[in-house]
């Protein structure tokens, strides 16, 4: 795809988004749509540091809860509006990152993943022991009727979402064709050979882990207005991060579309799930594509595409 | 400042509960630390080591430590057979880390949920005369279900630490994770040692997982408290390292027994992480082990 076509499909996605918006009346389109756009965000946002640099990151609940919880904070001392939220709990969800990246990414990834999976339980044990956000009791966010745009709020934050996914999946387009892509893309596929070229390595990987943590954080700060009650199990929610990695995985990792892709199919197949089956069926089904995908199709779906299309010629 | 004896008594509860934790580790400091295989899911299998338990416990009345020795031989089975799975989708293709992390994530969360789906969420509890009873040694009181585990566990770390050194298949497997290339020369197939080290891994959860349920009820979900726990206890033990993995989890046992003594429990899951994050950026190599 060129890229004037790229921008001008993703301008026309939110407009057509906007309009459809406005065409709906039934909150429910809201409710699925939002869900849909927040894990296309983590999914790219996964995807920056896990796809292209191949760093698995097992926190995403962490990042995204964090970002939530900020938000649940300062909406209790200042209320301010949510744009403001979103900037405060992507800036801590990206320092988080960036503290963590420099503490472990000196070492093999798997060390790194393993971090990750602890700083999500350690987190939660924060926010647990934070009585000022609720505590292990949780919260309760008086969601406005209205959002500032006309519409209810839930219109508002689908808008909200709308804009940040496109805007997400634009720049990991574009981290994926810069320098810092290609350079991330040699971390992944031999990291000493990479140093041993001049690839700041390190230096790349730390930003890699910072940009994705700021969008997941990003991703969580409407989350409370979204529920309207938020409590750690809920926030911390293994699910987040199963499907996190789930999603690119199955879309695809080494592309920006691969996460989109993914995050399509498995939201679709899980509210299908939902309503036929039970909700602890929907997330075997998740474990189960996954684990599926990547020993059979470790490329994921795009990777099958790009298969049969080589196949034909 | 608190009682004497109720420090003494937070001490030595975090002795016995860091033995238990040794139990949890050591199938990751085989899988890990020995075979490079970043097992996520290990704990998994200690949670369903504990469910089979409480399977042959409630239905034929089986002593617990019993049922989890008895489970070992089909864990080791299942073992082999998830090495083979592993080997022969990435390891052998030569994209382990990234994929192999996912896969054993993958493998973590459906056996949990499949353990919600075939036993229920509930909490399960094993019957024996032990538990319920203490040893009192003047002020200090000793839980036997928190004794009974933390001598099987000791036992079972000396029995593996004795065939690691002693037997041949042992010093292979010792071998091959040190040089798999030297292995090969000596007409040692490291495939072949792998797997029968990863179902020995998988045999010591069946046990853990006995011990596991003797200490508390059990849930599904409960293995994910593990997975940092144990890999603490391994990375900060020194990869690899036996008997440092067995002083980090007494380490770790003992902190966390005095923070949920004197502070409050709900931090105990975060303490791991604590050791877990300065080991990693300050002293990779753990506290008997070779630098990362």
């Amino acid at each position: 795809m060129s890229n004037l076509r790229f921008w001008a499909s993703g301008l026309l996605l939110v407009l057509v988004g906007w309009l459809l918006g406005r065409l709906v009346s039934n909150e429910y389109a809201f409710f699925a749509g939002y869900s849909v756009l927040q894990y296309i965000l983590l999914a790219t946002a996964w995807n920056i540091l896990g796809g292209y640099a191949g760093y698995v990151n097992f926190g995403t609940a962490a990042f995204f809860a964090l970002g939530a919880y900020v938000s649940v904070a300062l909406n209790k001392l200042y209320a301010p509006p949510l744009p403001v939220l979103i900037v405060a709990g992507g800036v801590a969800s990206g320092l988080v990152g960036l503290l963590m990246g420099s503490l472990t990414l000196k070492l093999r990834g798997v060390f790194f993943s393993i971090a990750t999976l602890a700083l999500a339980i350690v987190s939660q044990a924060v926010i647990t022991n934070w009585e000022f956000v609720g505590g292990a009791s949780g919260a309760y966010v008086l969601r406005p009727r209205q959002g500032p745009l006309g519409g209810s709020y839930i219109e508002y934050l689908f808008y909200t979402m709308l804009v940040m996914a496109v805007a997400a999946v634009a720049l990991a387009r574009t981290i994926e064709r810069s320098r810092f892509g290609y350079g991330l893309a040699a971390i992944r596929d031999d990291e000493a050979a990479a140093e041993a070229s001049g690839v700041p390595t390190l230096k790349l990987k730390l930003l890699a882990t910072v940009a994705s943590g700021t969008l997941m954080g990003m991703a969580g700060a409407p989350l409370p207005f979204y529920v309207a009650y938020l409590d750690p199990p809920s926030a911390f929610n293994l699910a987040y991060a199963v499907n996190t990695i789930a999603m690119p995985l199955v879309g695809g990792t080494g592309t920006w579309i691969g996460p989109v892709l993914g995050a399509i199919l498995l939201t679709v197949v899980q509210e299908t799930a939902m309503v036929t089956i039970s909700s602890a069926a929907n997330l075997l089904i998740v474990g189960l594509l996954m684990v599926g995908f990547i020993t059979l199709a470790p490329n994921g779906i795009v990777g099958m595409v790009r298969k049969i299309r080589e196949g034909r010629r | 400042m608190p009682d004497p004896s109720a420090i003494l008594n937070a001490v030595v509860a975090g002795v016995l509960l860091g033995g238990f934790y040794a139990a949890v580790a050591l199938g990751i400091a085989i899988a890990f630390g020995m075979l490079d295989i970043p097992n996520l899911s290990h704990p998994a299998f200690v949670v369903m080591g504990a469910f089979a338990t409480w399977v042959l416990n409630s239905t034929f009345g089986i002593d617990p430590v019993l049922s989890g020795l008895l489970m070992a031989g089909p864990f080791f089975v299942l073992g082999v057979l998830l090495y083979k799975l592993y080997h022969a989708c990435f390891e052998s293709r030569g994209e382990a880390p990234l994929q192999g992390l996912a896969f054993f994530f993958g493998i973590l969360f459906i056996t949990e949920v499949v353990l919600v789906l075939t036993a229920g969420a509930d909490y399960r509890s094993v019957q024996a005369d032990y538990i319920g009873v203490s040893l009192n040694i003047g002020s200090l009181t000793l839980p036997l279900r928190m004794v009974v585990p933390f001598v099987v566990s000791i036992g079972m770390l000396l029995g593996l630490q004795q065939f690691l050194t002693r037997s041949f298949t042992g010093r292979a497997i010792l071998a091959v994770s040190q040089d798999k290339l030297a292995l090969q020369l000596m007409g040692v197939s490291p495939t072949r040692i792998k797997a029968l080290a990863f179902g020995i891994s998988i045999a010591t959860a069946a046990v853990a997982g006995s011990l596991l349920i003797i200490i508390q009820p059990v849930e599904p979900s409960i293995g994910r408290d593990f997975i940092g726990r144990a890999f603490a206890a391994v990375v900060l033990g020194g990869m690899g390292s036996f008997w440092g993995m067995l002083i980090a989890s007494i380490i770790l046992g003992i902190t966390e027994s005095i923070v949920s003594d004197m502070w409050n429990p709900s931090w105990a899951p975060a303490i791991a992480f604590g050791f877990l994050l300065p080991t990693l950026a300050f002293r990779s190599g753990g506290l008997l082990g070779r630098k990362l």
